[in-house]
């Protein structure tokens, strides 16, 4: 073990956090629509993967990138927004396992067709923002503007959220579905909305990414397991525990990879997540059930 | 306003209305009365469109309400306040009127109907911030009055507003009843303290299993031996 409390720990620290607002980011999309819905897609990463592509060939294609990265935000919601109609609507009546297998079908149906469209090799979209170096520490610009543009993202949700009418129907129907349509709603369009913009907030997830990683067919299997993990330790379905979750999940894996090894800090996290899921079954912010 | 003839509805195989026939004039209280299982909450929920006529007709107005959606039934003029008044537990009472508002023509009119509500039930002002679900029974019912008042409604279904109240509180939802009466809104509304409804309502009709078994003013009912035995344990 090699832990000191030293420079390269504390920039090990900020590390974290700045990956803890793109983690928040991508937890926030799966945990509204797990809230209002109540389904999990369990091929979300692969959402994010096809964002990743579309803001990737956008840009190459002559874009320029914040043009891209918004077609992204458009182009996953749109897909998400057909998930919703093709796949998981016919199905949503009946067992949970249901709505599971059938987004898991999908998540193999995308990796597949990215594979055969876009190839097995990793592709850099050739951005470099270059770092910021402060006193020994060096930070990826990459990293701190994803960490500022999901926190914006995030702030947006919430002021959409509580204070529209949209935004307040989509919290209500979480909490009664059967009387919505007393109040004039029709369920079915605040779940399409809902599902386009957790697909959204993916979109716009992908977009950061392409600036800090490589992309390649798999990548959904590198980061999505942790998308899950963050949201049920936080409480599935709860908007604020992703969020906390998010923040100290990252900080496990940048203390773990500080200390041990960067291959560890994964391993470090889900220790803590089995260990905090053992004493808290409904996750940090989750309600008993 | 409200008419119905023959209408038939149930839950899958069994049938909870059968045949009923019934009226609401503009400016009226109309109760419905009957034992627990008789089917009233049942025909709130199929006039709202929550559960769908198997048979006859329904319109509101001249509208055929068979062919409304049910999210669209609100559109026509008909406000429900629901059994055990189903508040958004976890939003503020402000954001529980604003659902009250959803339509596009009621939310052009928040303002002034938030207003027209708190000026009704100041205590709501007083809570606005509050979570509906941290409220007391007296004060969620109004809220879920409240609520239904914001869509602009002509017609409005109130289906057991006294249940599970402690007696002093149950004279205030008359009270409010009553209110809400003479600012010129059509009432529907559905009770089982019969003695009390009744003194509140102009005519009742009386549900026994699915079926009308007695209509008339309420005043009559109220004499009537049948239901003061029944139905006031007199
Ligand atoms: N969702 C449902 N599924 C199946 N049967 C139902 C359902 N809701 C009501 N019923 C049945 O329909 C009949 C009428 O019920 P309803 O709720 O309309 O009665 P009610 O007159 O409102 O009774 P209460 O005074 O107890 O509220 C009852 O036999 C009830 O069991
Ligand atoms: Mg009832």
């Amino acid at each position: 073990m090699d832990c000191h409390l030293d420079i390269f720990f504390l920039e090990a620290l900020l590390n974290g956090l700045l990956l803890a607002g793109l983690l928040a980011l991508l937890a926030l999309g799966l945990n509204l629509v797990f809230g209002v819905i109540d389904v999990v897609w369990i091929c979300y990463a692969e959402l994010v993967m096809v964002g990743m592509y579309g803001v990737h060939y956008a840009y190459k294609g002559g874009l320029p990138f914040i043009v891209a990265a918004a077609l992204g935000i458009v182009l996953v919601a749109v897909a998400a927004g057909l998930l919703h109609v093709l796949v998981i609507r016919p199905v949503l009546e009946t067992a949970p396992i249901n709505q599971l297998l059938v987004t898991g079908g999908v998540l193999f149906f995308l990796q597949a067709a990215a594979t055969m469209a876009f190839g097995v090799e990793f592709k850099n979209i050739g951005i470099s923002l270059g770092s910021l170096n402060v006193l020994d520490m060096s930070f990826s610009r990459a990293r701190i503007l994803s960490f500022v543009v999901a926190l914006v993202g995030m702030l947006a949700l919430w002021l959409f959220l509580t204070r529209t009418y949209m935004g307040t129907a989509i919290r209500a129907i979480a909490q009664d579905r059967q009387i919505m349509p007393l109040m004039g709603v029709d369920s079915r369009r605040i779940y399409l909305v809902t599902s386009a913009i957790g697909g959204g907030l993916a979109g716009l997830a992908a977009g950061l990414m392409v600036l800090n990683y490589d992309i390649y067919p798999q990548i959904g299997l590198q980061f999505g397991p942790l998308i899950f993990m963050i949201c049920v330790l936080g409480g599935l379905g709860s908007m604020i525990g992703g969020f906390v979750a998010a923040f100290v999940i990252s900080q496990f894996i940048a203390v773990g990879s500080s200390c041990f090894h960067t291959e560890w800090g994964y391993a470090v996290a889900f220790l803590f997540f089995m260990i905090a899921i053992f004493f808290r079954p409904q996750g940090l912010f989750g309600a008993k059930s | 306003m409200l008419e119905l003839s023959n209408v038939n509805a149930g839950y899958g195989a069994f049938q909870a209305l059968f045949g009923l026939s019934m009226r609401v004039e503009a400016g009226e209280a109309v109760a419905v009365i009957g034992a627990n299982g008789a089917g009233k909450t049942t025909l709130l929920r199929v006039i709202s469109g929550l559960v769908p006529a198997r048979g006859g007709e329904m319109t509101m107005e001249g509208r055929d309400l068979r062919l409304t959606p049910a999210h669209r039934i609100v559109e026509a003029g008909i406000a429900h306040v629901p059994e055990s008044r189903r508040l958004f537990p976890r939003l503020s009472v402000e954001d529980n009127l604003r659902m009250g508002a959803f339509v596009p023509a009621a939310r052009a009119k928040f303002a002034e109907r938030l207003e027209y509500v708190y000026a009704l039930f100041p205590r709501l002002k007083e809570r606005r911030q509050q979570l509906a679900g941290t409220m007391s029974g007296g004060e969620q019912q109004m809220c879920a009055i409240g609520r239904a008042l914001m869509s602009g409604p002509k017609l409005v279904l109130l289906d057991e507003p006294s249940m599970g109240l402690a007696p002093v509180i149950v004279a205030q939802v008359f009270d409010l009843v009553k209110r809400i009466r003479s600012e010129g809104y059509t009432v529907l509304i559905v009770e089982q303290n019969v003695a009390q409804v009744l003194k509140v309502a102009d005519r009742a009709y009386l549900l026994e299993v699915g079926r009308i078994k007695a209509s008339g003013r309420a005043g009559d009912l109220a004499a009537s031996d049948e239901i003061r035995k029944a139905y006031m344990g007199l």
